[in-house]
């Protein structure tokens, strides 16, 4: 029973789990923006949440494979943080985690609304 | 907690900005500090920013920033033909500090914006934690 209530919520919270790793790298690179020869790092999201979902229901998700970003624009320090490219990134990845989290919500408010009636 | 880990990162950005702004506001206030023929003029300093990985037992995680030193501006500097002043030397130069103003004030505009910057990450995270509290509610 558990574990159907685990298996029915668990793509969003791996979904969840990623975003917040996510936010975290790109914090790291806002926090970096004027750091010398710091290279910015990101992850694939989707293969990521792919990785997780596969993997058997009990067992450890594995961590997200966490690349160097390729800048459009090089900068003369070794810098490859672009803020506008950052701070777009930080933003679209802060409505994700939100919606990730309304998500996971209605489906709490479901499995109660299933268990209360 | 990845989110929490945020506050850290987000902290040290500020604390090295802050660091940064301190010793632009140092530089521009000597800016003029005139040294005599045998006295040393006052040397424009500036901060070195390195990126230490979070979770540094383990050498790994998102980078932090940490100023890994003060260091001098080797530029030469500025003499200044003033005979009249009290401490002019032999030839009628008078040793300015090599602060360049221009530079300073990109600095603190730099320094200002990137302070802001980790500031609204660190709003972000806050409201996305308090979010995640009300989970289920």
């Amino acid at each position: 029973m558990i574990d159907a209530l685990d298996q029915f919520m668990r793509f969003q919270t791996e979904a969840l789990k990623l975003r917040s790793q996510r936010q975290e790298l790109l914090a790291a690179n806002v926090a970096n923006a004027d750091t010398p020869s710091y290279k910015a790092v990101d992850f694939d999201f989707a293969k990521a949440l792919k990785a997780a979902t596969d993997t058997q229901p009990g067992a450890a998700a594995p961590a997200p494979e966490v690349l160097y970003r390729q800048p459009a624009q090089a900068s003369l320090d070794g810098n490859t943080v672009e803020m506008d490219a950052e701070r777009a990134q930080f933003a679209d990845n802060t409505v994700r985690y939100e919606a990730a989290l309304k998500f996971l919500n209605a489906q709490l408010k479901t499995m109660l609304a299933a268990l209360q009636s | 907690m990845s989110l929490f880990n945020i506050f850290d990162i987000a902290s040290s950005a500020m604390s090295a900005q802050t660091e940064r702004l301190n010793v632009t506001a140092s530089n521009i206030a000597n800016a003029d500090s005139a040294a005599g023929p045998d006295g040393e003029a006052y040397r424009a300093k500036q901060v070195v920013f390195q990126a230490v990985p979070s979770d540094e037992a383990n050498g790994n995680g998102p980078a932090k920033v940490r100023v890994a030193g003060v260091v001098e501006d080797a530029s030469p500097a500025r003499k200044v033909f003033d005979p009249k002043h009290p401490l002019a030397d032999g030839q009628g130069y008078v040793t300015m500090p090599n602060v360049s103003i221009v530079d300073e004030m990109v600095n603190m505009m730099s320094a200002s914006r990137s302070y802001q910057s980790s500031v609204e990450v660190m709003n972000t995270a806050k409201t996305l934690l308090e979010k995640t509290l009300s989970l289920g509610s």
